[in-house]
């Protein structure tokens, strides 16, 4: 009862904060896109423990993708790349339509697939041989990104513009807002109920000890690839929903942006407290807010106080907010082994 | 293909003879991170931003009038200052931790030094004027920079005289016992906490020495450290912690490799290509153990 108090409240507050606070709501629509990007890291570095730098390599090709298929759906992809896209050609408002939700479901799918195909390889290795070598995946995506011409190398290409004629930037925004919003609660319903079932439940078990998962006849690899494909899936669209409301998309900035959103995720997963369903949420709100909020004072100096903050956070508060709590208030915030848990683990055996 | 390098063979030479020099220096970044490594078993992402910061002394010495390779001097003296600060401010609280709470805690010194970097010397590339001139071998068809010979002796000097340093000496014992057994090394009556800041301090006069080389031989920018960081760390797992022929090998293969890929597929894929190729080394790596059910570790 009280849980549906306050996902109802929380509901309601996302879908009237456009019109509680509208000069923010680009802000909030990012800070959806944050929450994505954090909670699905935590499926690999929370609860599979495979603390992972290279979930922006999906981020980048779901947003190249989706600006690609909005462009190439319709007119030629690298006419529009040398000519600066908006300024010779011109998409309809049903052409936008189509090419947006087209794109945005290729988004989803092809980095699932590629999460799926380099899966067997790559989680094959442990500990910080995974993370060095997503680190440089990577990067090595953005580099290779910034050398084809087609994408417009290392000069980025722009994606559709909103078609002017259906209304202005404020419809845009809302547009945006509320796909965003919808995005960020099918991720969180979908990984609240993914926990519950017996894949979370494996998940932990090969955070835990992968060794005795597997010697207890868990097919370990099948369900990391599993992991990293929905992960995948979820950040290909976030990257593409990303693409559009930036409306510019550059290879090393914001698509295969390592520095930024890919340690963005990992510091707001941590921040948050790593395993939990809801620390990525909370460390996404309180790192955006602090972001934004305090950017302005440090202008200039804002990578200085990301670097800071990174290890002010990993050395000394490494739990998390919602670790701490745990520890602070086990009564009330500590593991709770409900039916639908025990029914899990009677299965399990 | 039509590719220049198979019209002129010669062009394959050159990219040998480059290789090779780049490579040692390469090496010489390697064996700091693989002795960090091996030691305090932390992995230093921060490892490139130490080599870009001794190449900074070096450009700072060729600003203020002297010339820039006495910074293979000055530079090491500086960073092994530096290092042991680093390691008294943050990296002592993460040497008996997780590994990954050390490539996360050095990813954020490295976003910070980066930054401080680019604040100081300004986000242009810029290089060290050595004025070394060239040797031409083969009728004038390879042109190798005596800055590049240059700095591959100081390499090879400064390496031999490490290995010699740490065989002989009291300190370069207790760090090779430290590295063996912590707990047992202490219990010995050997300073762990001075040894371990030694060894990092050591580490980044290794990358300050590299860093200035760099300076007179390429060009230096505030954000092309991770690079470095990444070849440094290939190089280890290509040869393994404490193997200093392999760690020198590997380095000049690396090196021929990516001024092979330089020609080839062009500049703009030279860093793609080194990265890719330590995802396809370590999911070699990673099959070749699966079939004895083991894992890198």
């Amino acid at each position: 009862m009280k849980n549906i108090l306050l996902y109802s409240a929380l509901l309601i507050f996302g879908l009237v904060a456009p019109f509680l606070f509208p000069a923010f709501k680009m802000q909030i629509s990012f800070l959806w896109i944050l929450i994505i990007l954090a909670m699905t890291w935590d499926v690999q570095g929370g609860q599979m423990g495979y603390n992972t730098f290279g979930n922006i390599l999906f981020f980048g090709i779901g947003m190249y993708l989706c600006a690609g298929i909005q462009i190439g759906m319709f007119f030629p992809l690298a006419e529009w790349t040398i000519s600066g896209g908006e300024k010779t050609f011109v998409h309809t408002p049903t052409q936008y339509f189509q090419g947006f939700f087209v794109g945005l479901i290729f988004a989803g799918i092809v980095p699932a697939l590629v999460a799926g195909l380099i899966g067997y390889g790559i989680l094959g290795l442990r500990g910080h041989y995974f993370a060095i070598c997503t680190l440089a995946l990577g990067i090595a995506a953005g580099e290779i990104a910034g050398g084809i011409e087609l994408i417009g190398a290392g000069q980025g290409m722009t994606s559709p513009p909103w078609p002017k004629n259906i209304g202005d930037t404020e419809l845009r925004s809302e547009f945006f807002y509320y796909i965003c919003l919808v995005l960020m609660i099918a991720t969180f319903v979908f990984l609240q109920w993914a926990y519950k079932t017996r894949f979370g439940l494996v998940l932990n078990a090969i955070r835990d000890n992968e060794d005795k998962a597997e010697a207890m006849g868990i097919y370990t690899m099948r369900y990391k690839i599993i992991g990293w494909v929905v992960s995948a899936f979820f950040v290909g669209m976030a990257g593409g929903l990303m693409g559009n409301m930036v409306g510019y998309i550059e290879p090393t900035e914001i698509a295969f942006a390592g520095p930024t959103f890919g340690v963005f995720m990992v510091l707001m997963a941590i921040l948050g407290g790593k395993g939990t369903l809801w620390g990525p949420v909370i460390g996404a709100t309180v790192f955006h807010i602090f972001k934004e909020g305090f950017w302005t004072f440090f202008l200039g100096w804002q990578y200085v106080a990301l670097g800071i903050l990174i290890v002010v956070i990993v050395v000394f508060f490494p739990e998390g907010i919602m670790g701490w709590f745990r520890e602070k208030y086990p009564e009330k915030f500590g593991e709770v082994i409900d039916e639908a848990d025990r029914k899990a683990q009677v299965e399990l055996k | 293909m039509d590719l220049l390098i198979f019209k002129a063979p010669i062009l394959m030479v050159q990219a040998s003879m480059d290789g090779i020099l780049i490579g040692i220096l390469f090496a010489l970044i390697a064996y700091g991170m693989a002795l960090q490594w091996g030691v305090m078993n932390i992995i230093n992402i921060a490892q490139g931003e130490l080599v870009i910061m001794g190449g900074y002394v070096a450009y700072f010495m060729y600003v203020i009038g002297i010339h820039p390779a006495f910074g293979v001097i000055v530079a090491p003296i500086i960073m092994y200052f530096v290092g042991v600060g680093l390691y008294k401010l943050v990296i002592n609280k993460v040497v008996d931790r997780d590994l990954f709470i050390s490539i996360l805690a050095t990813f954020g010194i490295s976003i910070l030094t980066q930054q401080l970097m680019n604040f100081i010397f300004g986000s242009d590339v810029v290089v060290a004027q050595s004025n070394f001139g060239t040797t031409m071998l083969f009728d004038n068809s390879v042109t190798l920079p005596n800055s590049k010979i240059f700095s591959a002796l100081v390499s090879v000097i400064v390496a031999i005289v490490l290995v010699i340093y740490m065989k002989k000496s009291k300190l370069g014992r207790a760090i090779r016992a430290t590295a063996q057994n912590a707990r047992a090394a202490k219990i010995l009556g050997v300073d762990t906490e001075k040894v371990y800041a030694a060894t990092f301090g050591i580490n980044a006069a290794l990358c300050g020495v590299a860093g200035a080389c760099i300076a007179i031989t390429f060009t230096l920018h505030p954000y092309v450290g991770l690079p470095y960081t990444v070849r440094s760390f290939m190089i280890v797992i290509l040869a393994g912690l404490g193997n200093l022929p392999g760690v020198a090998l590997s380095g000049m293969a690396l090196g021929v490799f990516e001024e092979f890929a330089d020609y080839l597929l062009g500049t703009e894929f030279r860093i793609g290509a080194v990265f890719l190729l330590l995802v396809l080394i370590l999911v070699y790596r990673r099959f070749k153990l699966s079939r004895k059910r083991e894992y890198l570790k």
